[in-house]
C-alpha cells in the first residue's frame, strides 16, 4: 500500500453506499451498503458474477445511473471531495478531470463517425488546452499506449481499428487527463486472449508509472488476480470480503468466494478427474428483502442464525475482512461434486465418427477472396470431444459451420460414419440433419424468443425424431429432465428464463434426435462461471450416458482443457497443431500454441511468463507468405519461415504440427521463454 | 357489407402462437399507460363507432334534401346545411363509413403483400433479393396518385378497385419495412438452428422469423392506415374515388369548395377537412404510441 499523507485524502471512498433502481414503480435496492476505501495509486478488483451490482456501482461513483436509479444513503468521496452532493457544474468538471471510465465494448465508447485523433484531442480541448497543443498531446496519449504510429491511428475511424486497438484508443483517452481514478469495467471481456494479456500489460504498466488509483471491475477472477493488489468480493450488492488478492483467492474465508473459486476449471483439470463444483441456486431477484445473510439461499454452511441476523464484517487476517458467521470453516464447505462418471473409452483404432479432409471456405468479400479456412483435415472418434482452440478470426466458428453444412465448403469434403456428406444442409439426407447439431454461444439469439419451451422441444422433437402427440410430449420430458431443467418452465418463454436454463434449454434441443456429434461453439462464454461449470458438468454427463462427441470451440483455455480428449489449435483457418490435450497443453508445443497458453492470467498467479506477440492478427484476405505465423512468432528461423509454408506432420503418435523447428528442438527452446522479437516488418 | 374495424386496429398477417399471451398482456399495459396511445384511440374510437352507427343516430337523414340550402349553423342545424339543403353534422358524422370501408382493407391488402415479399427478399438474399428491390424501387419512383388515377380510369371506379389499387401501391413501401427487418433477424442463430433440424424456407419465414418482425410490420400498418385514408380523400377529391351520392368527407369537400370564393358558407367545407384532419391525427397517435412500446 502506499503512504499515505494527511492531506491527501484516498483517491476513492464509499461509506455505507446504497443504490436502488425504481422498477415496476417500487423501489429495489440494488446496492445495499456498501462501504470500501481505495488508496491513492492502488488497484482495487471488485467482482462478483453478472447481477451483483459491480457496474451499478460504477455509475454510481461517477453519477451515471440510468434515470430509475438514485443514491439513496451513502457517500461517495473522489479524491476527498463528495461526489454525490456535486452541482452539474462540479459534476462535469469532475468526469472532466477526475475520473475515467472504460467499458467492456470500446467499438461502442468510441462515436463511429468521428475520427479516432478528434476524439482524444477533445479529451484535451474541453480542459481549456489550445487545439495545436492538443494534437500534439493526442499523439503522445497514443504513444503511452504503445501504439507504434499514432499519428495514422488519429487519421482512421473507429471501425478501422481492430478491437484491442479501439480499447487501447479509450484507455489512452481515459488516461489523457491523469486522472485519480481510473474505473474499468471488464475491459478485456470481449477481447481475445493474447488482446487481453497484451491490455492487461499495458494498464499494469500504466498504472505503475502514472500512479493512478484503479477501480478494475471483473467477473475474471485471473484477471483480477493479475492486475490488483486489493480485491472486495460482492454479492447481491453486499461487499461479502475484501483482503490483499493472494489472501482472499488463497484462504477465502466466505462460502461465495470459495464457491466461485471451486467452479472454475484451473490447474489442468479434466473431465475425467471429476467434475466442477458449483453454486445451487440463483442470485436473489432485485431489491428482494433479505433478513439475514445474503447468500444464506445459496450457502450449503448456513445455519439459522445465518436466516435471522447479517454477519458483520469481521476482521479474519491483516487488512482481510468476510460478512460471514462461519468464516472459519468457508473453506471446508461441502463439495458439490457426485460420484466420477465413467465417460466412454474412445476406440482410435475404429474408424472415425466424422472426418473432414483438406476443407477450406472462402468468402468473397468486396471483390476480395477471404480465406477463412484452409486445408483443415482432422477426425473426431465417436465419444470424443475434440477441442478448438484459436484467435477469433482464426476460422473455428467457419470450420464448424461448414462441418454441419449451414455453409458449403470451397475445398475438401466431410465423411459421416465413412460415407461423404453433401456440402449443403439442404441436400443432406434426415438422418445426416439429425446426426450433426450445435449449442450456440448465445442462447438468446439461438432461441425464437416468441416460442415456448415446449413449442421449441417439441419441434425439434417432430423434426429431428419424428415423434408426435402423447409420445413427444413425454420424451419432451424426458430431455428436460436430462438437461435439469424444471417441468414448471414448459410453457415459460425464452426470456423468462436465467442464461444458464437458456442454454439448457438450447442443448435439450441440440439432443432432441439423439445426435452422433454437437458443436459446442462458446456454448458457456455468455454465463457466469457459477453456471458455466453447471452446463459443462451437463455436457459431461451427457456424453458419458449418450457417448455423443462433441467438437468443442472456446477461447477460454480452462474450459477446453477440462473437456477435451484432443486439442486442434487453428491459427488463420490453418491447422497449426493436432493432438491428444495433455500432449498439447504439456508441451513441447507449436510456437503459437505456446504463446495462446502463456496469454490466460490464472489465480494463481506466477506460471509461465508471458510471450509477446508481435503486431496483430494478418488480414485473411491476404495472409503472410510461408507460414502464415511468421509475421508474429517468437521463435521465428528466418528466411525458411517466410518461404516455405511447414506441412502437417506427426511429430508423436497422435501429435501433429505445423512447424519449420524440429521436437525435440522445440522442447528445449521452450525451457525458456523466447526473447522479444525486435524490429519485425509492420 | 358492414365493416367492422376495431379501434385499437392491429392488423396480423397470421395468428400469433398461443403462448405470447402473456408477453401480449406486458405491451397492452405498457400501451395503456401511453396518453399518445389512448387519446389517439379515443379519436379513433369516436369515428369507428360513426361509421358503424351511420345514419341511424344522426340528427337528420344525411342525404336528406329537405332543409334550405346553406343555412349557417344554427340550434336546428349545428354545422348547418350544404348547398343541397342537408345538414352538414349528419353528413360529417356519417361520412366516415366509405373512408372505413376501404381504407383499412386496402392497408391490409399492402401489409399481407408486402410481408410475403419482404420476408422473401430477406430470407433469401442474394439474386432473389437483388430482383425483388429492382421491382420495389421501380414502383416506388412512380408518384403514386398518377398510377392509382391511371389504374382507376382503366378498372372503373369503385371501393373494390380503390382497395385493390391502394394496396397494391403500399404493398412495395411495406415490403421494403419489413424486408430490412427480416435481415436483422435472419442472420439470428435461432434461424441457422431451425435450418439444422431440416426445417424448409417457408417454415423459417413464417413460424421462425415472422413472430419476431411483427413489432415492426404493426406500426407500419398503423402508418399505412393513415395514407391509405389519406389516399381515398385525395382520390375522392379528384373524382376517382368514392362516388356520390356518399356522405364521404371528401366528396363534400368537393361539392362545396368552390362556394369558399366567396368567402361565405365555410362550413361546408371546413367541418368535413376537420373530420379528415382528426381521424388521421388519430391513426397517427395510435402508430407513434405503438412504435413507442415496440422499440422500446
Amino acid at each position: 500500500m502506499t503512504e499515505t499523507t494527511t492531506e491527501t485524502a484516498p483517491a476513492l471512498e464509499l461509506d455505507d453506499l446504497a443504490v436502488v433502481y425504481r422498477v415496476r414503480g417500487r423501489d429495489r435496492e440494488v446496492i445495499r451498503g456498501v462501504s470500501l476505501t481505495i488508496e491513492r495509486g492502488a488497484a482495487y478488483g471488485l467482482v462478483g458474477e453478472s447481477g451483483c451490482g459491480k457496474s451499478t456501482a460504477a455509475l454510481a461513483i461517477v453519477r451515471y445511473l440510468p434515470r430509475n436509479g438514485r443514491v439513496t444513503r451513502g457517500r461517495v468521496r473522489i479524491a476527498g471531495r463528495d461526489a454525490v452532493s456535486l452541482s452539474y457544474g462540479q459534476l462535469r468538471r469532475l468526469r472532466a478531470n477526475d475520473v475515467s471510465m472504460v467499458y467492456q465494448n470500446p467499438g461502442a465508447s468510441l462515436n463511429p463517425s468521428i475520427r479516432v485523433g478528434k476524439q482524444i484531442t477533445e479529451v484535451f480541448t474541453i480542459r481549456g488546452v489550445a487545439r495545436s497543443d492538443a494534437r500534439a498531446r493526442a499523439e503522445d496519449a497514443l504513444k503511452l499506449v504503445q501504439i507504434a504510429d499514432p499519428s495514422s491511428v488519429m487519421q482512421r475511424y473507429p471501425h478501422q481499428l481492430s478491437g484491442g486497438m479501439q480499447q487501447r484508443v479509450v484507455i489512452a483517452m481515459a488516461l489523457a487527463k491523469d486522472p485519480s481514478l481510473l474505473i474499468l469495467d471488464e475491459p478485456t471481456t470481449g477481447l481475445d486472449a493474447t488482446v487481453e494479456a497484451e491490455v492487461l500489460d499495458l494498464v499494469a504498466g500504466l498504472q505503475a508509472e502514472l500512479h493512478t488509483a484503479v477501480l478494475f471491475i471483473s467477473h475474471n477472477l485471473g484477471v483480477i488476480a493479475k492486475m490488483c493488489s486489493r480485491v472486495g468480493v460482492l454479492y447481491a450488492g453486499r461487499l461479502v470480503e475484501e483482503g490483499m488478492v493472494d489472501q482472499v483467492l488463497g484462504d477465502p474465508r466466505h462460502p461465495y468466494t470459495v464457491g466461485l473459486l471451486r467452479c472454475i476449471p484451473r490447474g489442468g483439470v479434466r473431465k475425467d478427474h471429476g467434475r466442477l463444483d458449483t453454486i445451487p441456486g440463483f442470485l436473489p431477484n432485485l431489491g428482494e428483502a433479505l433478513p439475514g445473510c445474503v447468500f444464506t439461499p445459496r450457502c450449503p454452511l448456513a445455519k439459522d442464525v445465518c436466516h435471522q441476523q447479517e454477519p458483520e464484517l469481521e476482521r479474519v487476517g491483516d487488512g482481510h475482512v468476510s460478512r460471514c458467521h462461519f468464516h472459519e470453516i468457508a473453506d471446508t464447505m461441502p463439495r458439490q461434486m457426485s460420484a466420477d462418471l465413467e465417460l466412454p473409452r474412445v476406440a482410435r483404432e475404429l474408424e472415425p465418427l466424422l472426418r473432414f479432409e483438406d476443407l477450406g471456405k472462402v468468402f468473397k468479400q468486396h471483390g476480395h477472396d477471404i480465406h477463412a479456412v484452409t486445408g483443415v483435415s482432422a477426425a473426431v472418434w465417436p465419444g470424443e470431444t475434440l477441442g478448438l482452440v484459436g484467435e477469433s478470426g482464426s476460422g473455428k466458428t467457419t470450420l464448424a459451420r461448414t462441418l454441419l453444412g449451414i455453409v458449403a465448403p470451397t475445398t475438401g469434403a466431410v465423411e459421416l460414419d465413412a460415407r461423404l456428406l453433401a456440402p449443403r444442409l439442404g441436400q443432406r439426407s434426415e438422418d445426416d440433419v439429425r446426426a450433426l447439431q450445435i449449442v450456440f454461444q448465445n442462447p438468446d439469439n439461438a432461441l425464437n424468443r416468441r416460442h415456448s419451451v415446449r413449442r421449441i422441444l417439441r419441434r425439434a422433437l417432430r423434426k429431428l425424431a419424428g415423434l408426435g402427440g402423447e409420445v413427444a410430449e413425454k420424451r419432451m420430458l424426458e430431455l428436460m429432465r436430462a438437461v435439469r431443467l424444471a417441468e414448471r418452465y414448459v410453457s415459460a418463454r425464452p426470456e423468462q428464463l436465467s442464461g444458464g436454463l437458456k442454454q439448457r434449454l438450447a442443448i435439450a434441443r441440440a439432443f432432441a434426435g439423439d445426435p452422433k456429434l454437437v458443436v459446442c461453439d462458446e456454448p458457456t462464454s455468455a454465463l457466469d462461471v457459477s453456471v458455466q461449470a453447471a452446463i459443462l458438468n451437463l455436457l459431461v454427463e451427457l456424453q458419458a450416458e449418450r457417448k455423443v462427441s462433441y467438437l468443442f470451440i472456446s477461447h477460454d483455455i480452462g474450459v477446453v482443457r477440462y473437456v477435451s480428449d484432443r486439442i486442434a489449435v487453428l491459427y488463420l483457418g490453418r491447422l497449426m497443431e493436432l493432438g491428444p490435450a495433455d500432449v498439447v497443453f504439456d508441451g513441447p508445443h507449436h510456437p503459437y500454441t505456446e504463446a495462446l497458453l502463456s496469454a490466460v492470467p490464472t489465480i494463481d498467479g506466477g506460471g509461465r511468463q508471458r510471450i509477446k506477440l508481435a503486431g496483430e492478427i494478418p488480414s485473411a484476405a491476404n495472409p503472410p507468405t510461408g507460414c502464415v505465423f511468421h509475421t508474429r512468432c517468437p521463435r521465428f528461423l528466418g528466411a525458411v519461415c517466410v518461404e516455405h509454408e511447414p506441412p502437417l506432420v506427426e511429430t508423436e503418435r497422435g501429435h501433429h504440427m505445423r512447424c519449420h523447428i524440429p521436437l525435440e528442438e522445440l522442447r528445449t527452446l521452450q525451457k525458456t521463454p523466447p526473447a522479444e522479437r525486435a524490429g519485425v516488418a509492420e | 357489407m358492414s365493416t367492422t374495424v376495431d379501434p385499437a386496429l392491429v392488423p396480423q398477417a397470421a395468428p400469433p402462437p398461443s403462448e405470447s399471451r402473456i408477453a401480449r398482456r406486458e405491451t397492452l399495459v405498457q400501451l395503456l399507460r401511453s396518453p399518445t396511445f389512448i387519446i389517439g384511440t379515443l379519436i379513433v374510437g369516436w369515428w369507428v363507432f360513426w361509421a358503424i352507427a351511420g345514419s341511424s343516430l344522426t340528427p337528420h337523414d344525411p342525404l336528406d334534401q329537405s332543409a334550405g340550402q346553406l343555412l349557417r349553423p344554427s340550434h336546428g342545424h349545428w354545422l348547418g346545411t350544404d348547398s343541397l339543403g342537408r345538414d352538414v353534422l349528419s353528413r360529417v358524422l356519417a361520412g366516415a363509413s366509405d373512408t372505413f370501408k376501404v381504407a383499412p382493407l386496402a392497408m391490409l391488402l399492402g401489409v399481407g403483400g408486402g410481408t410475403v415479399i419482404g420476408l422473401i427478399a430477406g430470407y433469401f438474399r442474394g439474386v432473389v433479393d437483388e430482383g425483388i428491390s429492382l421491382v420495389i424501387n421501380s414502383i416506388l419512383a412512380l408518384p403514386v396518385i398518377v398510377i392509382s388515377v391511371v389504374a382507376i380510369t382503366a378498372i372503373g371506379s369503385s371501393n373494390a378497385t380503390l382497395i385493390v389499387v391502394i394496396g397494391v401501391v403500399f404493398t412495395p413501401i411495406v415490403a421494403r419495412t419489413v424486408r430490412a427487418a427480416v435481415l436483422a433477424e435472419r442472420d439470428l442463430e435461432y434461424v441457422a438452428a431451425a435450418r439444422l433440424r431440416g426445417e424448409h424456407a417457408p417454415y423459417v419465414m413464417f413460424v421462425e422469423i415472422l413472430p419476431n418482425v411483427m413489432g415492426p410490420i404493426i406500426v407500419e400498418a398503423t402508418v399505412r392506415l393513415g395514407y391509405a385514408i389519406f389516399a381515398v380523400a385525395g382520390l375522392t377529391f379528384l373524382g376517382f374515388g368514392v362516388q356520390p351520392p356518399s356522405p364521404d368527407w371528401s366528396l363534400q369537400i368537393a361539392d362545396n369548395y368552390q362556394l369558399l370564393n366567396s368567402g361565405t358558407y365555410w362550413w361546408t367545407v371546413l367541418f368535413p377537412a376537420l373530420a379528415i384532419a382528426t381521424l388521421i391525427v388519430g391513426v397517427n397517435l395510435i402508430a407513434d404510441g405503438l412504435q413507442q412500446v415496440f422499440d422500446r
